[in-house]
């Protein structure tokens, strides 16, 4: 089964990129295409108005230049990004080293393949807010909270590249006298770095999903309590703008990381 | 010229290759699956210094199975490999390998694709790209040092693993199906090429195809294998003329009729 | 992997793991985790109590509901997308942001419209699950070789011959894959639904068991969710398993 369904960005790819390279310039007209359409029924939506609780684009998008101008969108970012880096840190660190592991070794990836296929198809958000009661409502609880769900990702996505190196190669470094080591470090690392960037992508996504979890379901702080406030005092154009600069943002982040991996990772690569 | 057939299971010792020494033998190999599958049974073989000895076969017969073999790659279930008389059970610095699928790290350049088998000797950079680059010389890629697998056609990349395994200065290549992955035009050029490395440097060359008119085309000696469980069923040393152009060759009568007769040998296996 | 030459089969490490954390636990290393024993009897206890039932019902209902509609818009959003390129210009982008984006910030949005009830969980569950199922479909329709159609159409099929009989089937593969996908991501919309609202459901009995740091009740209630998203993973697994005879050889 195609391994690229899994992970929506490759799947995206997968869907557009197996044609022939259209103009850039297409591509642009119907992005800005795509972007009035949704802004246009927003602000529509937000007319009629579908619900007294649902603010149109325009003042959702002056909410937000608002929040930016008084500072307060961007300490509540500064607040939130710190335990998301520190886990996604913690997390590439340590989900890499498991996962190349358990593909080298059978013994390792008997003992923890299972914890973390669990781990990545069960609902973890259910421990979020035990692991709060008991670590407190600080950096610990919310670093945790990251790692819960970038770590399996990273670790099973730098596991399965390591087991899906081309066996060819393998044999061929092995034909010409490479060590063990030599293997590892000269062929094995290098091909399946692509799917270990790949889950890293993942992974980040997987943090920030975590971490806005955690200042939702926890004593908020950051972004977090940006949403709740606004929500508590009916500010909903603020709150919406709150949340849509999480999406956008989110969405920004992940662009330029398949950016990046298309150009410096594995340029011959791409699209496939 | 005739070509002289032998139907012998075993290998004639010295007969026809005159002086020549068995650089690789193998005694007594069998190869024996998991599930049964019974790939290689009770192979000898003398493969003669300097020649170019070809296996030959149908699908599944264990022709890539032995070759693997014979590089260390795959361990026999019984039998012994000996290498200029002496036992070996891994790869060595005296064979070679040159892989059907080409085997090229994607994200080197042709200068440390080629220099690779090198690289993992230990040898210091400017020595082995100065290596490298003469062997891509040999092979006619000069220029395309500093390409990509991806930026170069499927007959390039073949040569670039053809340049690796020069590169290393074995005295026994092992070909597994080189040409296969390659189309027609590029494939006949590569015969021709193969001849002519031939002629300048004098090394044993083990080569595994399916295609019976390269076997003829190319071989000194041609080893047919029965198919699975995998025998020898014919030793054939084609006794062709190869002064000629490569039409030449590929017109003259010893070379058709061994072509033919080869032929009826294998038309039983096929379905 | 082999001990003393005999196959251990995959999973079978949880039970070192079971172990572990039973021996974590009566130490008391670690607050988070008492003896798993004692989960395990709270968990029979558990399912011996009718809140259980009932929240295990409103789970599964507004689950199930959210699910079936995120199917249905699903694969027809990946069929059009996968069909009509217009179709995939104008709303391939957005599919894509969404099915990558931290959907958990919707739902405080979903609370103020749909209010603080099950709805609010079945629009969770359909937001959670929807994009990627349309993502999937749209690469197994995109991956439909055309002489398949033709061949269909040199027979005289007709538009809706072509759908049913043709196109749903040859990327169902791909569809059925992120039908699972689709499934896992909506026991996650379900248990952040309730989370969030948490007067409901499962959602309540969290908020019980975490307030009065009940560790075990609160596990026993993690394992049966985790074991409900393994299940129903497994289930859509199998079924794949059944059409992997052709997945394989279309081209």
């Amino acid at each position: 089964m195609d391994a690229r369904l899994e992970d929506p960005i490759a799947a995206g790819i997968a869907a557009q990129s197996d044609e022939a390279a259209g103009s850039r310039h297409q591509t642009l007209w119907w992005r800005l295409a795509s972007i009035a359409l949704f802004c246009g029924a927003w602000e529509i939506a937000g007319l009629v108005p579908i619900n007294l609780a649902f603010p149109t684009f325009s003042s959702t998008v002056a909410a937000f230049f608002e929040m930016v101008g008084d500072g307060t969108m961007l300490k509540a970012y500064a607040l939130t990004l710190q335990p998301l880096i520190i886990g996604l840190i913690v997390s590439a660190v340590l989900g890499i080293s498991i996962g190349v592991a358990m593909g080298l070794r059978k013994s390792v990836e008997w003992m923890a393949a299972p914890i973390f296929i669990v781990l990545q198809a069960a609902p973890v958000a259910a421990v979020i807010p035990m692991v709060t009661f008991i670590y407190g409502i600080g950096l610990t609880a919310k670093v945790i909270s990251v790692c819960l769900l970038a770590l399996p990702v990273i670790v099973l996505n730098s596991y399965k590249a390591v087991a899906n190196v081309n066996p060819s190669l393998i044999n061929m470094c092995r034909s010409f006298l490479g060590s063990r080591w030599q293997q590892i470090l000269k062929i094995i690392l290098p091909d399946a770095s692509p799917v270990i960037f790949a889950g890293l992508r993942l992974g980040i996504s997987a943090g920030f999903i975590g971490i806005i979890l955690a200042e939702l379901l926890i004593t908020p702080t950051g972004i977090g309590d940006l949403i709740t406030y606004h929500r508590a005092v009916a500010n909903y154009a603020h709150m919406y703008a709150t949340i849509a600069s999480v999406i956008v943002f989110s969405a920004a982040t992940l662009s330029v990381l398949q950016w990046v991996e298309e150009r410096w990772i594995r340029p011959e690569k791409k699209g496939s | 010229m005739v070509a002289v057939t032998r139907k012998f299971p075993r290998e004639p010792h010295g007969e026809d290759m005159a002086s020549l020494e068995s650089i690789i033998s193998v005694r007594g190999i069998n190869k024996v699956y998991p599930g049964q599958v019974h790939a290689l049974k009770d192979v000898d073989l003398d493969f003669p210094a300097g020649a170019l000895t070809t296996l030959l076969g149908p699908s599944g017969c264990g022709k890539t199975t032995l070759l693997k073999i014979i590089a260390g790659l795959l361990a026999p279930t019984t039998g012994d490999v000996l290498v200029k008389g002496k036992k070996v059970t891994a790869p060595g610095p005296e064979r070679a390998f040159v892989f059907q699928d080409f085997a090229l790290m994607p994200w080197a350049t042709v200068l440390r694709n080629v220099g690779f088998g090198l690289e993992l000797r230990g040898l210091a950079e400017a020595k082995r790209n100065e290596i490298a680059r003469r062997s891509i010389e040999q092979v006619g890629l000069s220029g395309f040092e500093d390409k990509y697998p991806h930026e170069l056609s499927g007959g390039m990349r073949q040569r670039v693993g053809l340049a690796r395994a020069l590169a290393v200065d074995a005295d026994v290549l092992l070909l597994d199906e080189p040409f296969s992955a390659v189309d027609e035009q590029n494939r006949r050029k590569f015969q021709e090429d193969l001849l002519r490395l031939r002629e300048i440097e004098r090394k044993t060359f083990i080569f595994v195809t399916h295609s019976i008119e390269e076997a003829v085309y190319l071989s000194d000696r041609i080893v047919l294998l029965s198919r699975r469980p995998g025998q020898v069923s014919q030793i054939i040393a084609p006794q062709i003329d190869r002064s000629g152009t490569p039409d030449e060759i590929r017109r003259d009568r010893a070379y058709l009729d061994t072509v033919e007769e080869i032929w009826q040998g294998l038309r039983q296996f096929v379905d | 992997m082999t001990l003393f030459g005999y196959r251990l089969p995959m999973m079978s490490s949880l039970i070192v793991w079971c172990l572990i954390w039973e021996i974590v636990g009566r130490l008391e290393l670690v607050l988070l985790f008492p003896p798993f024993s004692g989960v395990l009897a709270a968990l029979v206890d558990l399912v011996q109590t009718q809140k259980f039932w009932d929240a295990t019902w409103t789970t599964i209902s507004t689950f199930c509901i959210g699910m079936v509609l995120a199917i249905v818009c699903g694969v027809a959003l990946g069929v059009l997308m996968g069909r009509v390129k217009a179709a995939e210009n104008l709303l391939g982008m957005w599919v894509n942001v969404f099915a990558s984006a931290p959907l958990s910030a919707l739902v405080p949005v979903l609370m103020i419209l749909f209010g603080m009830g099950a709805k609010t969980i079945v629009v969770s569950v359909f937001l959670f699950a929807i994009w990627i199922i349309a993502l999937d479909t749209q690469a197994g329709v995109k991956h439909i070789t055309p002489s398949l159609i033709d061949m269909a159409r040199s027979f005289g099929a007709g538009r809706r011959d072509i759908y049913a009989k043709i196109i749903l089937w040859a990327a169902l593969p791909e569809i059925l894959a992120g039908i699972r996908l689709g499934f896992i991501r909506g026991v996650k919309g379900v248990v952040i639904g309730q989370l969030l609202v948490s007067i409901i459901g499962y959602g309540e009995l969290f908020e019980i068991y975490s307030r009065s740091f009940l560790m075990e009740d609160f596990w026993a209630l993690t394992i049966v969710l985790f074991a409900f998203a393994l299940l129903v993973a497994e289930l859509v697994g199998m079924l794949e398993k059944r059409i992997e005879y052709y997945a394989g050889v279309r081209q």
